[in-house]
């Protein structure tokens, strides 16, 4: 799902410090990067994948189907736009802080295009032992220790959680069909009920370990989809932040993390994802239970 | 970014926003000043950042130039929820037909922006909540005015004021779109008795990540209040904040103040609010929450540490992550090692608890021992770390 190792990557903003990082990376553990774009910077190579100046060069010259963003946050709303334009099929926004209008049009223009977003402000997303995309993991050897594969996939709000949810499962032998942070924003182009309509259709996914936070409405968004489409998956949540309850408009860890009015607590997530049959973790160390 | 009233109003009215016009004032003597330049009988407020300023307290009717000193006096270096009042306004009192509520904001299950607009305003706009009429925009077109009077229209207004309203929604969603606001509230929205349309308050917040193109806009504003959660940040609060800004890489300067003698460094987003949790649960008294995350450098990190260390009361840290991806866990491991050590002590006394797993992690373990600290692996959950951390700080004598 999402990604195969047949799929050409390309990454743009490729020449910034953290791409190139990524880059080398994600090419060690796998990943078939194929090209990168950074305007202005045709010509240069970084880690031996070629650079070019649009993104309909690359496409032109090599045909990838997936784009990896780290551009700053001013150009994410242009960069998103050219790979829509160009035919990419995944789009996965790394950059963080952008302006929450400019997340807004980047996914209507996606919805018109058909290209799925995932992000802005995660880490990556990673199938173990097939690719991955972004900084999930950090060095490959740490990727290697972490991430395991088999049948549990990880859908999480927080990059480092996402990493530390999978190790703690490889420590347990439970194997990981996909991770995925889904970013740390109040808009994102994929939320929890859009990759588990995916996971549905996932055939080695058997069960679901999902990692939510006070604010926004994605875990309400999918207690609500629940009640309406029983899944086939076990589903585990385990939800941290719960002091947060007790403190109305203040903003912590990430972008999306505040609760105000009432709305967004954990306590009422909680409820709502029980209501629908989710198994809610008290402990982070719960999240194992029916897990195999 | 939070404004004060009259910055509201003076921005929206760049927007063909129609609004009462303010004096702003910051001293009794001015006050009543003002009150004898209006010359009739005035509304005054205290300019907070935050909506609902009625039942805070912050809206008085004035009657004389007396009442305007004594309440200007008394309203005036006043905490309200938090937040310290240097500035108050005052505006004639308008008499006025009817008052509505117009607003935008963000609906997040839609991923869009939505026009609200409900026939009950004023004090009454929450307990008449179900009268509020809703319509989600493409982010990239704002509402026309045919559709603010549709909307109008369905709030159950006709004539005159339909017209009035259609064009004021429209107004607004253009001006949501081009300030980049995460919310823009008028309420109350009055008809006059001379049948105009005008705006007697507003609350607008915009967004933090678009200050980079909203220079212009706000230029002429005076001084943004800054705020953490509506309320007056602490010292140390500034000072992170201001750490924080020195150098771009890495998240590190949030940090909220709490009443204990644990000072925390946590992260990154998802695992310092796990961590934070776990330490509440096992008994502990966090002096702070402080997030790090992303890839910080080593003096960042020891200025942070110092920082949480200067606290009267502190004499423990824990230092918690997860399993770290593009954080490095050396970086971390020098920070906190150069920033106990700034702060005149020794690592082996101070640091409780250093679990910081994954990227560079044989590197931190190698450092810290070489300052007599065992590191902890990922084998000690975050629950654990946070229990750990917990237990030695209640064993440990404050200083």
């Amino acid at each position: 799902m999402l990604i195969s190792s047949e799929d050409k990557i390309l990454v743009q903003g490729i020449t910034g410090r953290e791409a190139s990082e990524m880059v080398a990376e994600a090419l060690a553990y796998g990943s078939q990067i194929v090209a990168g774009v950074t305007p202005g910077k045709g010509g240069h190579s970084v880690h031996g994948v070629p650079v070019y100046d649009t993104v309909k060069a690359a496409v032109a010259a090599h045909q990838p189907t997936v784009s990896v963003i780290s551009v700053p946050a001013a150009g994410v709303l242009d960069a998103a736009l050219e790979s829509f334009a160009n035919g990419i099929q995944l789009c996965l926004i790394m950059s963080e802080r952008i302006p929450r209008k400019d997340t807004a049009c980047l996914v209507a223009a996606a919805r018109e295009s058909g290209c799925t977003v995932v992000g802005p402000n995660t880490l990556g997303l990673i199938r173990p032992g097939v690719a991955k995309l972004g900084t999930i993991g950090g060095r490959v050897d740490n990727v290697r220790k972490s991430f395991l594969p088999g049948k549990t996939a990880i859908l999480s709000r927080s990059g480092g959680m996402t990493t530390e949810i999978a190790s703690f499962l490889t420590s347990r032998g439970i194997g990981q069909s996909i991770a995925i942070g889904v970013g740390g924003d109040p808009i994102i182009g994929s939320n929890f009920t859009d990759l588990l309509r995916l996971l549905e259709g996932d055939l080695t996914t058997e069960s679901v370990v999902i990692y939510g936070e006070p604010g926004g409405t994605a875990e309400e968004e999918l207690a609500d989809y629940l009640n309406a489409n029983p899944s086939r998956l076990r589903i585990n949540a385990f939800l941290s932040g719960r002091f947060v309850d007790d403190m109305e408009g203040v903003r912590f860890g990430h972008a999306a993390v505040m609760v105000e009015g009432g709305r967004g607590s954990v306590k009422g997530k909680a409820e709502c994802l029980r209501a629908a049959g989710v198994h809610v973790a008290e402990r982070f160390d719960d999240i194992l239970e029916g897990l195999s | 970014m939070r404004l004060l009233e009259h910055q509201c109003k003076r921005l929206l009215a760049k927007h063909g926003i129609p609004f009462s016009e303010p004096l702003i004032v910051s001293t009794p003597e001015a006050a009543e000043a003002a009150f004898s330049q209006i010359n009739g009988p005035v509304v005054m407020k205290a300019q907070v950042p935050f909506g609902g300023r009625g039942k805070a307290g912050a809206i008085r009717m004035i009657d004389s130039g007396a009442e305007a000193r004594e309440h200007a006096a008394d309203l005036l270096g006043k905490e309200l929820r938090g937040f310290l009042v240097s500035a108050i306004s005052l505006e004639p009192k308008i008499s006025f037909e009817r008052e509505y509520y117009a607003g935008i904001a963000w609906d997040l299950r839609l991923r869009q922006p939505v026009a609200i607009f409900n026939r009950a305003g004023g004090v009454e706009v929450e307990s008449e909540a179900s009268l509020a009429v809703k319509r989600a925009f493409d982010p990239r077109t704002p509402l026309t005015p045919f559709q603010g009077r549709e909307l109008a229209e369905e709030g159950g207004l006709s004539g005159k004021e339909l017209v009035l309203v259609g064009s004021l929604l429209s107004a607004l969603s253009k001006a949501f779109l081009e300030l980049d606001a995460i919310i823009l509230e008028i309420n109350p929205l009055v008809i006059t008795k001379e049948g105009k349309l005008l705006c007697l308050d507003a609350h607008v917040e915009l967004d933090d990540d678009a200050a980079f193109r909203l220079k212009d806009a706000l230029q002429d504003l005076g001084e943004i209040p800054v705020t953490s959660g509506g309320r007056t940040p602490t010292p140390i609060e500034e000072e992170a904040a201001r750490i924080d800004a020195r150098d771009h890489r890495g998240v590190a300067g949030r940090v909220v103040e709490f009443p204990g003698d644990l000072a925390l460094l946590i992260g990154g987003g998802g695992a310092s609010l796990t961590v934070f949790d776990a330490v509440l649960r096992h008994g502990g008294k966090p002096a702070n929450y402080c997030e790090i995350g992303g890839n910080p450098t080593a003096e960042k990190v020891a200025a942070l540490t110092e920082l949480l260390l200067s606290k009267p009361g502190v004499s423990q840290l824990a230092v918690i992550m997860n399993v770290v991806n593009n954080t490095r866990a050396d970086i971390m491991a020098q920070g906190v090692i150069d920033g106990i050590r700034a702060a005149g002590k020794e690592p082996s006394e101070v640091l409780s608890v250093f679990r910081i797993p994954g990227s560079w992690e044989d590197e931190a373990v190698a450092l810290l021992a070489a300052n007599g600290v065992t590191a902890l692996g990922r084998e000690i959950s975050l629950d654990a770390a946070a229990a750990l951390a917990v237990k030695q700080s209640l064993s440990s004598p404050s200083c």
